[in-house]
């Protein structure tokens, strides 16, 4: 039996029809185009009374299938699968074809455009005939989540949920959670202090009933799907038994071994052997650092173990694993800051008084390394002028060209709290002042009105070489001054480098363990980064904060709430549908070579070592068709998207070719030969 | 098998070399069961039978044709309609009439360049006149007839209907004589199937195997291969991924690479694209400049690797006539 087919074109307002002579290409798939039932063109196909049009010819026409030439399917593809639904048709036999995108936006000449969507439209016709009806499948959802990475996004993002009743295990890499924030001062632009926003939500995690807190842990492993995924997280050894220890903290006291802190004071200040990263850590019990206590390193001391009160100290504790099961994740990965040693030019490393942002901040806070004091490296003298370096190692190049975001507003800041706690001097040097967000542009005119000096221009180089009087003893800012069109040479005793936002050293190794992917420059890629900003490509693997991309504190909690929010909506709902269109190797056919076992970028395919078969898990697969392409035995098949299929699409775009030799001949074609 | 009710069998050979019909014979004593199901009338390497009594015959009245051979001349074609029309069953018999085989490597060429290089260019060529072949020559006793070589190589089913295929370069006489009890038995798969197995010939391999990462792919004579580990794991292209079982593995079972003379596994549309989609899926490099590298240099002849035995069935089919020399009339 023929099928029959209806046929909508859509006008997208003047987006298509301006380019494209819709009336000629329906007229086109209605007259010429075989068992086209029904044609028609139509303004916005999309609105309600667009789709009602589709339903009402499957019921009045008795269409079995349906192609709409509109926009990308991305857009509508839903849209119209549900009318066809709506009408007792299986979405699955309603094709798009996108006549905007493919065509009209991308084809001045109108003949051409028209001529182009007609062979789309005989393609989808074609393809659509072979269209077999799909069933989805449901599968429950776990109410746990995953977070993993417990700065700020992090917190945000465990509190909403177990805020909401459901249980979350809060995975951080280091000792402590509190991320880059617990390492701050201030916090732009109403200078409310770091500490004092966040340490309450950190105690809120460490003392949820609905948050299990592993610190010092990490994912070590991840299988499964959404709504159903196992995650096996190992327990680095912390040398404390966390059963026994009360947090006293007279370990740290006893300790003899001090160390310089690279992590938590950005190697400003020193912490002991066994340590927590800062007083108001969440979990506060300390972590024996194996690399510089004596015990470790010569087997003798255990002052610790000696002083603590409730025997808690345990040297020979291994790393332990957690097993759990989760329905959803949430990637909040944070970044890395962007080692200024990289610009030699600006000298840090090499010229003492040059110090990053990170170094800044801790410099700034009270409960750092200096007790608040802005001082050069000597630790006592004060500046009596500062220069900032906006853009190191962003908007550059040779190293990031993307924005980081969040520099222009710190260097704000930061021109703020040197006024604020010296007498001297802060001359900015930066490319563009960016202050976009809510109060942002009022901070930036209050320090224009506190007398921070704003040079436009990128430093060239940063160089303790004086040429010039003033200059002695003085670091000296060489910058093109690029409104007044002039070189300028600013001694300072101080500089700040503005250090780019990176993605995490090991994001790219996190990504492919979540099966999800990353921006060229290895930021997490959202699924749409508009409409779908805190979801990936994988179902249940979720991102949010600067793991996604370069963001400042408001914009990171907003995005853990929204990765929260979306992760809610999942456990409500309590299954989720698993697409249909997916891979499925056969049993009968595959011999097992195994060509397609480390392709799939979604982890879905497993070898079957009694039967010597590989096989998809569908509830993994993302219907890519990598494995299908792949397999040499045509083992798999792709469902929505199978030989037949494609090759009636091939057929139908070619519907106008002159045919040629024999080489243009379809496949399949057995045409004989001439006599 | 019954007497009583003789059949008639024909084997034909066409655009072949001969080593089907060798294997028809290796199916040993067997041969004489054969002959006493089948009356043969038409065998040209065995037996004494003339076209002419062919075309007398009644159509269908031939119960089995095993057709070996491609399609290449006129006259192929001719007996290759004849045979169709008298015969109730034709079997593409081995790869040169299920796909093409080594003669539809011609497909590169046309027929102008093939006597261009077969008459004139070989260096043992002595053709002082330059002599070709002519479909007709008078001489004294009157017109001499060859038969018109056509510029393409065609597989049986791209000239007649074909109702069964049976792959194998040469088809295995196990596999042969398993084909002809199921053809007296009645016990035969939907019209237009291949008799054989539907899976590859790893199944039937004994190596292990892996997961596939290949950073070099060697010939043969660069490597002795390890005895146990799969041999496309060692960079040695093995087509036993995408080849139709059939063989039980034979030379990837002593060391050498599948070669793909079975053709491709059920249901693929183009041998040659499957395996280069196979191996490049498993190239290990993300590198473009590198894996440019790894291909040439150990693919140096991909028409000859992976269209071997399957030009003139696959999706390609010949290279494009125009820009080939014309002169000559088409295929």
């Amino acid at each position: 039996m023929s099928e029959k087919v209806g046929v909508y074109i859509c006008h997208c307002g003047s987006n298509i029809a301006g380019v494209v002579d819709v009336e000629d290409v329906a007229k086109f798939a209605g007259e010429q185009i075989e068992n086209v039932a029904v044609s028609r063109d139509y303004k916005f196909m999309c609105s309600s009374l667009g789709q009602e049009l589709i339903e009402e010819d499957i019921r009045k026409e008795g269409l079995t299938r349906v192609v709409v030439a509109a926009c990308s399917p991305h857009l509508h593809e839903k849209t119209f699968r549900r009318a066809c639904a709506n009408a007792g048709l299986n979405p699955y036999l309603c094709h798009m074809t996108s006549i905007r995108e493919q065509v009209s936006w991308v084809i001045e000449d109108k003949a051409v455009a028209t001529e182009k969507a007609k062979a789309m439209v005989a393609a989808a016709v074609k393809r659509v005939e072979l269209h077999e009806e799909l069933e989805p499948s449901e599968v429950p959802v776990n109410p746990n989540t995953l977070v993993v990475g417990g700065g700020i996004t992090g917190i945000q993002a465990a509190i909403e949920l177990a805020d909401a009743g459901y249980p979350v295990y809060l995975v951080e890499r280091e000792p402590s959670i509190g991320g880059h924030m617990a390492q701050f001062d201030k916090t732009f632009p109403t200078l409310d202090c770091a500490a004092c926003i966040l340490t309450p939500k950190m105690s809120d995690v460490g003392s949820h009933p609905n948050i299990h807190l592993l610190s010092y842990s990490e994912v070590e492993d991840i299988s499964g799907y959404v709504g159903n995924f196992h995650v096996r997280i190992r327990k680095k050894a912390r040398y404390v038994d966390e059963e026994a220890c009360t947090g006293c903290g007279i370990c740290i006291e006893k300790c003899p071994k001090k160390v310089v802190d690279d992590v938590f004071e950005a190697g400003m200040g020193y912490r002991k052997s066994i340590y927590r990263p800062f007083p108001q850590a969440v979990p506060n019990w300390p972590v024996i650092d194996t690399e510089s206590c004596t015990y470790f390193e010569r087997g003798k001391c255990k002052a610790c173990e000696i002083f603590c009160p409730t025997e808690a100290i345990d040297f020979e504790q291994q790393d332990s694993y957690i097993d759990i099961d989760v329905g959803n994740v949430i990637l909040a990965t944070g970044y890395d800051l962007f080692d200024a040693r990289k610009v030699p030019q600006y000298g840090y490393g090499r010229l003492a008084n040059v110090f990053t942002s990170l170094e800044f901040e801790r410099m700034c806070n009270a409960s750092g390394p200096t007790e608040g004091k802005i001082v050069l490296r000597d630790g006592i003298t004060e500046p009596k002028s500062v220069a900032i370096i906006h853009c190191v190692g962003s908007r550059d190049e040779n190293h990031n060209p993307y924005c980081s975001s969040i520099c222009c507003m710190s260097a704000l800041k930061f021109g703020h709290l040197v006024m604020e706690k010296t007498d001297a001097e802060v001359t900015s040097f930066y490319i563009d002042v960016r202050t976009s967000q809510k109060g942002y542009e009022e901070f930036y005119n209050r320090l224009l009105e506190e007398g921070m000096h704003f040079v436009r221009g990128k430093a060239a180089e940063i160089t303790d070489a004086a040429r010039q009087p003033g200059e002695e003893g003085k670091l000296i800012v060489q910058a093109e001054d690029t409104l007044l069109g002039k070189q300028r040479r600013v001694p300072v005793d101080m500089v700040i480098l503005m250090s780019a936002l990176e993605p995490k050293a090991d994001a790219k190794d996190v990504g492919l363990q979540f099966g999800i992917s990353c921006s060229m420059e290895g930021w997490f890629t959202e699924r749409h980064p508009k409409l779908d900003p805190v979801a990936t490509m994988t179902d249940g693997i979720f991102v949010a904060g600067v793991a996604q991309g370069p963001k400042d504190i408001p914009a990171s909690v907003a995005q853990g709430a929204a990765a929260a929010a979306r992760v809610q909506g999942m456990i409500t709902a309590g299954t989720v549908e698993i697409e249909p269109i997916v891979a499925t190797i056969h049993e009968e056919i595959c011999s097992g070579c195994k060509i397609c076992n480390n392709l799939c970028p979604f982890n879905a395919i497993e070898f079957l070592e009694d039967k010597e078969v590989s096989y998809v898990n569908a509830a993994l697969c993302k219907g890519c068709g990598t494995c299908v392409a792949a397999c040499p035995a045509q083992a798999i098949s792709g469902a929505h998207f199978n030989n037949d299929q494609i090759f009636a699409e091939i057929g139908g775009i070619l519907y106008d070719a002159i045919g040629g030799n024999g080489a243009k001949a379809p496949a399949k074609s057995k045409e004989p030969a001439p006599a | 098998m019954s007497a009583a009710k003789k059949g008639k069998l024909a084997n034909y050979w066409a655009a072949s070399c001969g080593g089907c019909e060798i294997a028809v014979l290796g199916i040993n004593e067997k041969i004489l069961d054969v002959a006493e199901a089948f009356d043969i009338v038409l065998w040209p390497v065995a037996v004494d039978a003339k076209v002419h009594s062919i075309e007398k015959m009644a159509d269908k009245s031939i119960d089995l044709c095993l057709f070996n051979g491609a399609i290449r001349t006129s006259e192929q074609e001719y007996m290759a309609r004849l045979l169709r029309r008298k015969s109730k069953v034709m079997v593409a018999f081995g790869s040169c009439a299920h796909e093409g085989c080594i003669p539809a490597l011609a497909n590169v060429s046309n027929r102008e360049e093939i006597f261009q290089t077969a008459y004139h260019d070989t260096p043992s060529t002595d053709n002082p006149n330059g002599v070709r072949p002519q479909t007709e020559t008078e001489v004294e006793e009157g017109k001499l007839y060859l038969p018109l070589f056509y510029d393409t190589v065609k597989t049986l089913d791209q000239t007649v209907e074909v109702d069964y295929y049976l792959p194998g370069c040469p088809p295995e006489p196990e596999r042969i004589w398993d084909a002809i009890v199921a053809i007296l038995e009645g016990k035969l798969p939907a019209p237009g199937s291949v008799i054989g197995a539907t899976t590859t010939v790893c199944d039937d391999c004994p190596r292990t195997r892996e997961e596939k990462k290949i950073k070099e792919f060697k010939r043969t004579w660069e490597i002795i291969p390890d005895p146990d580990i799969c041999l496309l794991e060692q960079g040695l292209v093995c087509c036993g991924i995408a080849t139709r079982a059939g063989c039980g593995a034979l030379c990837p079972t002593v060391g050498s690479p599948c070669i793909g003379c079975y053709g491709p596994n059920e249901g693929v549309e183009d041998f040659g694209a499957r395996m280069m989609t196979a191996l490049a899926s498993v190239i290990d490099s993300d590198d473009p400049e590198e894996i440019e590298r790894i291909i040439q240099e150990g693919i140096p002849d991909p028409i000859g690797t992976f269209y071997r035995f399957s030009l003139a069935a696959s999706q390609l089919r010949r290279k494009t006539l125009e820009g080939l020399d014309p002169s000559g009339a088409s295929a």
